[in-house]
């Protein structure tokens, strides 16, 4: 049995304008629609999976502020069966206070006997992009960890992931217990059905405070980048521009004949 | 000294995002009064590599050479990086944005105990040493404080454009063969395919991508985009939603959780050009949008537009392709 837990971040919707909070240390969500990290839907797919195939469990866990548990009841409406909250700002929090709470998760759920052999995380949130908390976790816990695949299996206490590298479809193979971060593009992450949604709804949650005083993201201030004025020339409209856009192809020369 | 982990192309060239990097450096060894900047390489690299990295400014290339090296270890490549910058003393240590220089930054951000910035566009200033960096997918930007040894960080791709220096580095190769623990080389490659031909790699090199969103209108809606692909001998890049709506595979997306493409010339069609996607093409040099709704963001953002539905534009356009190549 492979008890995998995964973590999820809540984010602001990359279909949505930016609009930063007046000190800038954080995105403004009072205008902004939420979602959990692209990369991390499938990660929750993965784990979803990983449990199914061998009788195990998939755990979920998030840290955030009270709307994020928002996120975990999603992961809880496809398949994952019990979810953790640590209540705190995830603004406010850099990438090594994260990977410190989330291996205090780790290590407590060993202690009640409902261990985890495999983390799964997305290989980068959307918002801070630091790319780093998986790896940074697998050194807290000691354990291997690795970094941006897209397919994970397990079997017989091993896990096998790969993904694409530099040179071609890259496979790793190693023993449990191991951390593995998700590239988007593998796994095609379920909808919900109507009965997950409802148990998802009523399902516990284990909240709890963080472990420790986080150390902070080093962040001096969020800004936006300058506004450049809108430079864009209309060739016309409809099918009339079809030689204008033709002409741009030759002078620019991406027409080869 | 500065630290820079160079990645290599299967052809055995420094690739160019990581001679990027490189530049990038050099203004932050002039800031520091001519710090030395030194490159370290995974493997034996041949003259031209170690000529190319000093005609870009690199006094010292340190190979990392023997079998722990032999098939990527994220941690094994961080503890031969961790060895060169102990022996050479290294107060920056940096690499180029790409998911290696990333993963192996975040291997030494980790056995360091410091912060690792990923994705920087410009340093601010030494005392403190303050980093520009993109979040969001670059739709904001955050300054963060490096304020421990080494400073670590990654070089956003596209930032800088890479570029000789004016005064060439030495050049000096040196062969480093530091040990790797055993627990460093346990998440290692252990097999690679070769990619098919038509994977995304295309996409990143290619000089004009045709690119297509939800305005294609179905997974039936991309023969004349094709077609269009076809007559520039263009690879298709995709949004997100055409992917997510299972139209069209996920290698083909472009975006911050598909492909960063740089080309020449990038004509998106039907896509409205959110934070997602924009990540993803903001480094095309002219865009052409093809698009119905004027006050897109792909519109108002790209250097040329065509208003109107992509379904009547694109054929159009391939008609008048064949009939100049006619002519």
């Amino acid at each position: 049995m492979t008890n995998p837990l995964v973590c999820v971040k809540r984010v602001v919707d990359s279909s949505s304008e930016v609009v930063l909070t007046e000190d800038g240390q954080g995105v403004d969500g009072r205008f902004a629609g939420f979602t959990m990290s692209a990369h991390e839907e499938c990660a929750v797919e993965i784990a979803v999976q990983v449990a199914a195939a061998d009788g195990g469990a998939a755990s979920v866990m998030t840290l955030g502020d009270a709307d994020s548990v928002e996120q975990l009841r999603a992961a809880l409406a496809v398949g994952c069966t019990s979810a953790t909250h640590v209540q705190a700002d995830s603004q406010a929090y850099g990438p090594a206070d994260v990977a410190r709470e989330i291996a205090a998760v780790v290590r407590d759920h060993e202690a009640a006997g409902t261990p985890h052999e495999l983390v799964l995380l997305g290989n980068d949130a959307a918002d801070s992009g630091d790319f780093q908390v998986g790896i940074r976790l697998a050194y807290e816990l000691g354990w291997p960890v690795v970094n941006g695949v897209t397919h994970v299996s397990v079997s017989d206490g091993e896990v096998t992931a790969s993904g694409a590298g530099p040179d071609g479809h890259e496979t790793f193979r190693l023993p449990l217990p191991a951390v593995v971060t998700i590239l988007e593009g593998g796994v095609e992450p379920r909808y919900p059905s109507v009965p997950g949604r409802m148990k998802a709804k009523k399902a516990p949650i284990e909240e709890r405070e963080p472990s420790a005083e986080p150390v902070g993201p080093s962040r001096v201030r969020l800004v936006l980048p300058p506004p450049s004025p809108s430079s864009v020339e209309i060739l016309g409209e409809g099918a009339a521009a079809a030689p204008a856009v033709v002409d741009l192809f030759e002078q620019l020369g991406v027409l080869s004949r | 000294m500065i630290l820079v982990l160079v990645e290599v192309s299967p052809a055995g060239e420094a690739i160019e995002t990581s001679r990027e990097a490189v530049t990038f450096a050099r203004d932050l060894s002039a800031a520091g009064g001519g710090v030395p900047i030194d490159a370290v390489v995974v493997g034996s690299p041949d003259d031209a590599l170690v000529k190319t990295l000093a005609t870009h400014g690199v006094r010292r290339v340190h190979a990392l050479t023997g079998p722990a090296y032999d098939a990527f270890s994220g941690a094994a490549w961080a503890a031969g990086l961790m060895a060169v910058r102990e022996k050479a003393g290294a107060v920056v240590v940096m690499a180029a944005g790409t998911p290696r220089g990333n993963e192996v930054l975040a291997h030494v951000g980790a056995r360091t105990g410091a912060p690792m910035a990923a994705n920087v566009i410009s340093f601010g200033g030494l005392s403190p040493f303050t980093v520009t960096r993109q979040v969001v997918g670059g739709a904001a930007l955050e300054e963060m404080q490096l304020g421990m040894r080494p400073a670590i960080f990654s070089v956003a791709g596209h930032a800088v454009e890479a570029s000789a220096a004016d005064v060439p580095g030495d050049g000096e190769l040196v062969v480093e063969t530091p040990e790797v623990a055993d627990a460093d080389l346990v998440a290692r490659v252990v097999s690679t395919e070769e990619p098919a031909p038509d994977l995304s790699g295309a996409l990143k090199s290619a000089r004009v991508v045709v690119g297509a969103g939800r305005g294609a209108g179905s997974a039936d809606g991309f023969g004349e985009l094709l077609e269009l692909a076809e007559l520039l001998d263009a690879p298709l890049g995709v949004s997100r939603v055409v992917t997510s709506l299972g139209w069209r595979p996920h290698h083909e997306q472009v975006g911050q959780t598909g492909s960063r493409i740089s080309p020449d010339l990038y004509i998106p069609c039907g896509i409205s050009g959110a934070i997602q996607h924009w990540a993803g093409c903001s480094s095309a040099k002219a865009i052409l949008a093809i698009n119905s709704d004027p006050d897109a963001p792909m519109v108002t953002k790209a250097t040329h537009a065509v208003i109107g539905d992509l379904h009547e534009i694109v054929p159009a356009i391939n008609e008048e392709i064949r009939r100049r190549r006619a002519g």
